[in-house]
């Protein structure tokens, strides 16, 4: 990150990367808000092309290099809506735009993980296991955070929910979580589920397992009552409606999506739920026929889109105390390649939004898109490590101490200093 | 001496699940019993109504030209035609429901259960995945046509006859790769003074890391892209505005190649086709080592080398260990099945010996709990339920999250215990094997059954709770719910 000290940050507000370590005046003072805070982590699998997403449409050397794919100014034709100069967001992300202009979305650009090579399944795995390697540990970032988070509400309960059958590795580790989907099966008669808790009970793992999804269970089943219920918003029924439509367009993806965020916000809006939800998309890896304005990567962003709107209409007045990090395991090819798409690239783009964020910038050391300035000559050159956001949203949002961020859930991340300022106190 | 309960891992490790009589019948030869699957060649799916790749997309070609008519006539205000759009996807989806049924059903009722199992290996390995809607109609004929006859023979082959199958070249994109240099890119630049020609690195890559020497296995990013370049031509007969939905070629390929002019090969529609106007002209070196020209042949020689290399043979080996043995297989393992696999050339046969010859493979029972895959199949031949046509039989593998060829990427399945054994997954594979329970457990005897399928891994447990259940169905529900049948 030292890079980071010579050049000029593009941003609307200050952001004070490597600034001072004392970090006590913050954490203590929110102490008691901090039991509310509620965190999404959703994983942008297929490495999303952030010069897509957040096009630098004022740079000199963007349409050169994008040609067919680019899109234009503000206003114009096919064009970005307006961020800060020279980026834009693509006109898919109406709901991320409306954050950005309430000052509740914080863009991130050139930013990566400390990963360099170009497997997206490596890519994934230092993406989740928050070290500098893959296959390092077989535990993720964001469980460890959890385990090392201060006691408070729901701390006999699972802290962290998955969305989904299984638990991603940035899930995984010493922290109890549990994973929650829809079923179309019908559930066990208490007598014979009785039975097979016995039946497990000398075995730790489906013991532990079955234990979480009953838990998993009971909240969602009461979530969904609430959601049936009178303390529904009227209010949010129209636009709610207006993005599910645009996600079934989506078919069966956009079902499963609409199942997915509706459930994630009502885990999160429970006051003894989890404070922790994560979730993932598929799809990003746009190496044929990406499209620009419109098309294949337009139409997967525009679902992105209104399924954060759904959650944020879902959570309700929980909103407020919630922040989603969406992050990818690379970028893409700084130029558009043989077929019209983008193959794997270094720097991406991320986002940071939600009621608790002190948001209304892009946060960039941009290091630009001409020829020499190209990372192995063909990538965006990543000039923000993606750990020092995280690490900033770990102690300023849920409170994680500073000392365990260092040391158990981001090991040798002394370069990526932490980026303070993120969440709104 | 092997272990007790050899039959039982021989049957449920290395096959799809035990039927009742199997493990009677594996007796205590189980290593004979699993030898004996890998003489003769490998079975044909014997469902005749399959069709070929090549037939498949031939007729999706029709059908994209087609739609690119009424798309044109839309703009000339006729939308008659528009309904034409949807139907590729509608050609493709009872073709692989078909294909999905007719694999499923093998995998129930086959007496070589161990060579099923390394056929569905070798699948995932080269994975395609039909949420791309352009492989829907043929990632069933990958396994068919590029896999199944070839399991039992050289890896080098296995490889070469995948990477050049229409269903690989279409996942990966491969087809419409054009060289930068190539005589397409020349008239493609010349055009409009713009470049618009050049390769896609996404075959290349995976082919390296996936499918061959795997990460860390000594290739730089100038290796991918260079023997991207080796195998730009790597395409697929037809008119080449391409096959599949969406081609990124047909762009190109409608104003200087497609047609009656250009001068642009065409070759059978629908299957492999080396087109020389994509390919990159040129020696090149990849790995270290001088490929000179040689059109087709270029790649075929890098494929062979890669396929030889040390790292590919540590690298399939500790897959297939892993798969069949133990999520962190002991290194002595790997060592043997790369030494086989160096050794004897890629001779998979005798690869898969030196798995069966692994201590480690007989020593630590219920080591790999099942992917809802074998999950599924094994309950399926334990009470040998039949397996119907249409969606119905396959509805398992989605609602326990395994649409069967949808791995969402080239990497295919994961293949560890944390990936599948989640808290909800859980959940939904005792729902379903209640509802199992409550079909069929009237006509059957759990209690008789548990011996037959899980032999002497079969626990004091399992077998009290069986026998103290409420109801046949309730009982059924518990053998399958139990911890030794949830493992392999």
């Amino acid at each position: 990150m030292q890079a980071l000290g010579r050049r000029q940050f593009i941003k609307n507000g200050a952001f004070a990367l490597g600034a001072s370590l004392v970090t006590s005046g913050v954490s203590f003072a929110r102490a008691d808000s901090a039991t509310k805070s509620r965190f999404v982590f959703v994983i942008l699998r297929g490495a999303l092309d952030g010069l897509a997403v957040v096009p630098p449409f004022g740079d000199p050397d963007y349409a050169g290099l994008r040609r067919d794919l680019a899109l234009g100014a503000p206003g114009s034709s096919a064009g970005v809506l307006p961020l800060s100069h020279p980026f834009g967001l693509h006109p898919s992300c109406a709901f991320l735009h409306e954050c950005f202009t309430a000052r509740e979305l914080v863009v991130f650009h050139a930013i990566a993980s400390p990963y360099r090579e170009r497997s997206h399944f490596d890519g994934q795995d230092v993406l989740e296991n928050g070290n500098v390697r893959p296959h390092a540990v077989q535990t993720g970032w964001l469980n460890r955070a959890l385990a090392a988070m201060p006691a408070s509400r729901g701390a006999q309960r699972e802290r962290g929910v998955t969305l989904g059958q299984n638990v991603p590795l940035v899930m995984r580790g010493p922290a109890a979580v549990t994973s929650w989907s829809p079923s179309k099966l019908a559930a066990l008669d208490d007598d014979t589920l009785q039975r097979i808790t016995d039946l497990y009970a000398s075995d730790p793992l489906l013991a532990k397992r079955l234990a979480d999804a009953l838990a998993a269970d009971e909240i969602a089943g009461s979530a969904q009552m609430a959601r049936d219920g009178t303390d529904a918003q009227p209010s949010d029924a129209q636009p709610t409606k207006q993005d599910a439509d645009q996600l079934a367009k989506r078919g069966k993806s956009g079902a499963r999506y609409i199942e997915v965020v509706n459930a994630a916000a009502g885990f999160l809006r429970r006051e003894d739920g989890p404070q922790v939800a994560v979730f993932d998309t598929t799809g990003w890896d746009t190496h044929a026929n990406e499209g620009s304005a419109e098309g294949q990567l337009a139409g997967r962003l525009a679902a992105l889109d209104s399924g954060l709107r759904m959650l944020k209409e879902q959570l309700g007045p929980a909103w407020q105390d919630t922040a989603v990090v969406l992050a990818t395991e690379f970028g893409r090819t700084a130029a558009v390649n043989g077929t019209r798409g983008t193959d794997h690239g270094t720097g991406a783009a991320a986002f940071l939004v939600g009621g608790a964020v002190r948001g209304g910038r892009v946060v960039a050391d941009w290091p630009g898109l001409s020829a020499r300035a190209l990372y192995q000559g063909r990538d965006l050159r990543p000039t923000l490590d993606l750990r020092s956001v995280l690490k900033g949203v770990l102690q300023e949002h849920l409170l994680v101490p500073y000392d365990a961020v260092e040391s158990s859930v981001f090991p040798d991340s002394g370069d990526a200093k932490v980026a303070r300022g993120l969440i709104r106190t | 001496m092997l272990q007790p309960f050899s039959a039982a891992i021989a049957a449920n490790r290395f096959g799809l699940g035990a039927r009742p009589g199997d493990l009677a019948h594996i007796g205590s030869d189980p290593t004979g019993w699993l030898d004996a699957q890998l003489k003769g060649s490998p079975p044909v799916l014997a469902d005749a109504a399959l069709r070929s790749s090549a037939d498949t997309i031939a007729q999706s070609l029709e059908l994209r030209r087609e739609i690119r008519a009424a798309r044109q006539a839309s703009k000339n205000g006729d939308t008659a035609g528009l309904q034409a759009v949807g139907k590729i996807p509608q050609l493709f989806r009872p073709i692989y429901i078909a294909e999905v049924t007719a694999r499923f059903r093998q995998a129930v009722s086959t007496d070589r259960p161990f060579l099923e199992r390394v056929t569905q290996f070798w699948t995932n390995h080269f994975a395609v995945s039909v949420d791309k809607v352009a492989v829907l109609g043929v990632a069933g004929t990958l396994e068919r046509e590029a896999i199944r006859p070839r399991v039992l023979g050289n890896f080098t082959d296995l490889l070469l006859a995948v990477e050049q199958h229409p269903a690989m070249l279409l996942y990966l994109d491969n087809h419409i790769s054009i060289g930068p240099h190539s005589a397409a890119a020349r008239i493609l630049d010349g055009r409009n003074g713009k470049r618009r020609a050049g390769i896609n690195e996404n075959l290349a890559r995976e082919i390296m890391e996936l499918h061959t020497l795997g990460v860390g296995g000594g290739y730089t990013q100038t290796d991918v892209t260079t023997f991207a370049e080796v195998i730009t031509g790597w395409s697929i007969g037809g008119d080449p505005q391409g096959p599949g939905p969406r081609a990124p070629g047909r762009r190109f390929a409608g104003r200087s190649i497609g047609g009656d002019t250009g001068g642009f090969s065409r070759g059978e529609p629908g299957k492999f086709l080396f087109r020389p106007e994509l390919h990159e002209p040129g020696a090149k070196v990849v790995l270290g080592k001088r490929y000179p020209e040689s059109g087709i042949e270029q790649g075929t020689a890098v494929l062979r080398d890669i396929a030889a290399r040390p790292a590919t043979a540590r690298f399939i080996a500790t897959k297939l260990c892993r798969h069949f043995i133990a999520d962190d297989p002991e290194p002595a393992a790997i060592d043997r099945v790369a030494y086989a696999f160096s050794s004897s050339g890629g001779d998979l046969p005798t690869v898969y010996r030196a798995l069966l010859a692994a201590p480690q493979a007989w020593t630590q029972p219920l080591s790999k709990y099942k992917t809802p895959s074998d999950y599924v199949i094994s309950t399926f031949r334990g009470l040998e339920l039949p397996v119907g046509d249409g969606r119905g039989s396959l509805g398992a593998f989605e609602v326990l999250g395994q649409r069967t060829w949808s791995p969402g990427s080239p990497a295919g399945w994961p293949d560890r215990s944390d990936d599948w054994s989640g808290a909800s997954a859980l959940m939904k594979r005792i729902e379903w094997a209640d509802a199992v329970g409550q079909r069929v457990g009237g006509r059957r005897d759990a209690a008789g059954l548990a011996p037959q399928l899980l032999g002497e891994t079969l626990t004091v447990n399992t077998r009290t709770a069986i026998s103290r259940a409420a109801s046949a169905p309730q009982a059924l529900t518990l053998l399958l719910a139990a911890p030794e049948f949830m493992r392999r």
